[in-house]
């Protein structure tokens, strides 16, 4: 009896799986290339993220040859240029978040009070262009602007200091690094904002207006509350990515040098050198892998707490 | 009347306060401004200063000397070949993004599509997590065989997670009934989303054309990995430039660059997103906020 009501279930299934799929066959069509591309050139290499724990030998399969279990994991933690790149990352990111992220949010609370209709659409047309711009460009800028002979090292000498050569300095380069970070993203960044100030309703102004409160107290007991939502996805966003270090590979790549590696080698350009210029691909695996795993490990976490104290969370 | 009354001395106490905020407010948009703009000044003015003024560190606001000979100077020399590269590959590359962002995006919107459930995950798992440095470029270099090919320049990024989302959430907010008008009329699934979707979707297929073309456009780091010099971007080349080498590097003849060159080479390389990027900024503006906050 029972065997005889599951077939029946089953065809019936089968049935309406048929049926989807007649129906929806062209969808099905369309999403056959883009998976196919997703299948390569996202999760091969994802599993290609094995030849961490496997031998990989030029030329070799691209999963590696020989399984060596822990053994780079095992070396690069007594790595010391691991160490000091990972600290990199790390202070070069937080240091990078506690000042972008404050001046993004108060950059759009004040483009958010300008009146001038033309005025606020100039502004934030510029405030847009170096998000746009090249890394390539905005590095040869900064080579420009910090060289011995550019513009900055003229007024230094204007009044009456002496020159410093900024590029390859150790101890200037987070300060390059955290201001052009602010000079490109502070623009772009005030985007979801302003969106979400758009969507407060004007009722709300009023009535905190009705209630006597001035200007600044409007902004404070309505504006902010109610762009928290987005406060907290994208410092979810951000914390995730504290230990990230793919996001930084072009720009210190194009504005590190030996000399200042020190502050500035980060866990990518790291593995770039080990592995792409010194040819280690196993060695170098391991630790862009233990970075991605933290990554998503903090991110999980982030998103956790956020989900927790606000509602909203990534996923 | 009675709120009237209530209102006025309310606000003018808050004028004078607020007037205030506003003078201040205004000084530090223009300071915005002017840091944000500054670099590009500095890089035009450099471009037409002449060559013995740079030597004599005269670099400033205003040009020194005014001359348009580092521009003739690029202009005649190889610097055009690399150009017209970035404008072949830009082309290509945007429209196989498009293609297939759109195809996939698509799909991603429809709720009624029961693989999605298998789907959506699929996708965006990859934003979260995913190959390293080293195994994309085994992958490229290895697997696929790519190398020298100009498909290693585009394939890798040929279609973005991110954008495929801001693709799928503008595709949801189309309203259904347009579409299902479409089927009724006797349009396929396909047909329904060539001639309604498509032709409703300007704001985002606009603001994904200006996103992937600025993307190819800038791109460096795939040509850095895979690409000969012959086939090198402008980027790339410029790349090479400002360290200083210049396009001798192959020959070993390393030479410095002068700053005119540079800046005359940068300018013209980010003149074409200077000029394209405010046209469509009420349409990236609407695309970031329907994709944005939740992913």
């Amino acid at each position: 009896m029972s065997a005889n009501v599951e077939e029946k279930v089953s065809t019936k299934r089968k049935k309406s799986f048929a049926k989807h799929i007649l129906k929806y066959w062209q969808l099905y069509l369309m999403l056959v290339i883009p998976i196919a591309y997703y299948v390569v050139f996202r999760y091969l290499p994802m599993f290609g993220n094995m030849i961490a724990f496997r031998k990989y030998y030029a030329g070799g399969s691209i999963f590696g040859d020989r399984y060596v279990g822990l053994r780079y994991f095992k070396q690069f933690i007594s790595d010391r240029s691991f160490w000091r790149a990972f600290k990199n990352t790390l202070v070069l990111n937080i240091g990078y978040l506690i000042v972008r992220f404050p001046l993004t949010l108060i950059f759009a609370l004040l483009i958010n009070e300008i009146r001038n209709l033309h005025w606020k659409k100039f502004v934030q047309t510029v405030s847009y262009l170096p998000h746009f711009i090249s890394v390539v460009i905005m590095c040869g800028m900064i080579k420009e602007l910090v060289s011995t002979s550019g513009p900055i090292n003229q007024a230094i000498v204007h009044f009456g200091g002496d020159k410093i050569s900024f590029i390859s300095e150790a101890s200037w380069f987070p300060t390059i690094f955290i201001s052009s970070g602010v000079w490109q993203s502070i623009g772009w960044g005030t985007i979801l904002y302003l969106a979400a100030m758009s969507n407060i309703n004007p009722s709300l102004y009023e009535a905190a207006a009705v209630d006597g409160a001035g200007h600044f107290r409007r902004v404070w007991h309505v504006t902010i509350p109610s762009i928290l939502p987005t406060i907290t996805t994208l410092l979810i966003l951000d914390i995730g990515g504290l230990v990230g270090s793919g996001a930084a590979f072009e720009k210190v790549y194009l504005l590190y040098n030996p000399m200042i590696y020190e502050t500035a080698d980060i866990i990518s350009t790291y593995v770039f050198r080990m592995g792409i210029s010194g040819k280690n691909f196993s060695y170098a695996t391991a630790i862009g892998l233990f970075e991605g795993i933290i990554n998503l490990i903090l991110l999980s976490i982030a998103n956790l707490a956020s989900k927790k104290m606000t509602d909203s969370s990534l996923w | 009347m009675a709120t009237n009354t209530k209102k006025t001395p309310l606000k003018v106490k808050e004028n004078l306060g607020y007037k205030i905020f506003l003078v201040i407010n205004f000084l530090i948009m223009l300071f915005v401004v002017l840091v944000t703009l500054y670099p590009f000044v500095y890089l035009v003015s450099q471009s037409f200063t002449s060559e013995k003024a740079i030597i004599r560190g005269e670099a400033g606001i205003i040009p020194k000397g005014f001359n348009i000979d580092t521009y003739k100077y690029v202009l005649r020399g190889e610097f055009l070949h690399y150009y017209k590269n970035t404008i072949v590959y830009t082309l290509t590359g945007t429209i196989l993004s498009l293609v297939f962002s759109s195809l996939l995006a698509y799909p991603m919107a429809k709720s009624e599509l029961k693989f999605n459930r298998v789907l959506t995950p699929f996708i965006i798992f990859t934003m979260y997590f995913g190959g390293t440095l080293i195994s994309n470029y085994i992958l490229i270099v290895n697997g696929l065989n790519l190398k020298n090919t100009v498909a290693a320049f585009i394939l890798p990024m040929m279609i973005s997670t991110y954008y495929v989302i801001l693709m799928k959430s503008f595709f949801q907010s189309i309203p259904k009934d347009l579409e299902e008008a479409g089927e009724i009329d006797g349009l396929s699934k396909f047909g329904v989303f060539i001639r309604i979707c498509l032709p409703l979707s300007k704001p985002i297929l606009a603001t994904m054309t200006l996103f992937y073309s600025v993307m190819y456009w800038n791109n460096w780091y795939q040509a850095f990995l895979y690409l000969n010099k012959k086939q090198w971007p402008v980027a790339y080349y410029l790349q090479t430039i400002i360290r200083g080498v210049g396009a001798k590097e192959g020959d070993g003849d390393a030479t410095s660059v002068s700053a005119n060159i540079k800046s005359c080479a940068m300018v013209l390389t980010v003149l074409p997103i200077i000029c394209v990027y405010p046209i469509i900024q009420k349409y990236y503006v609407q695309g970031m906020m329907l994709g944005g906050v939740k992913e």
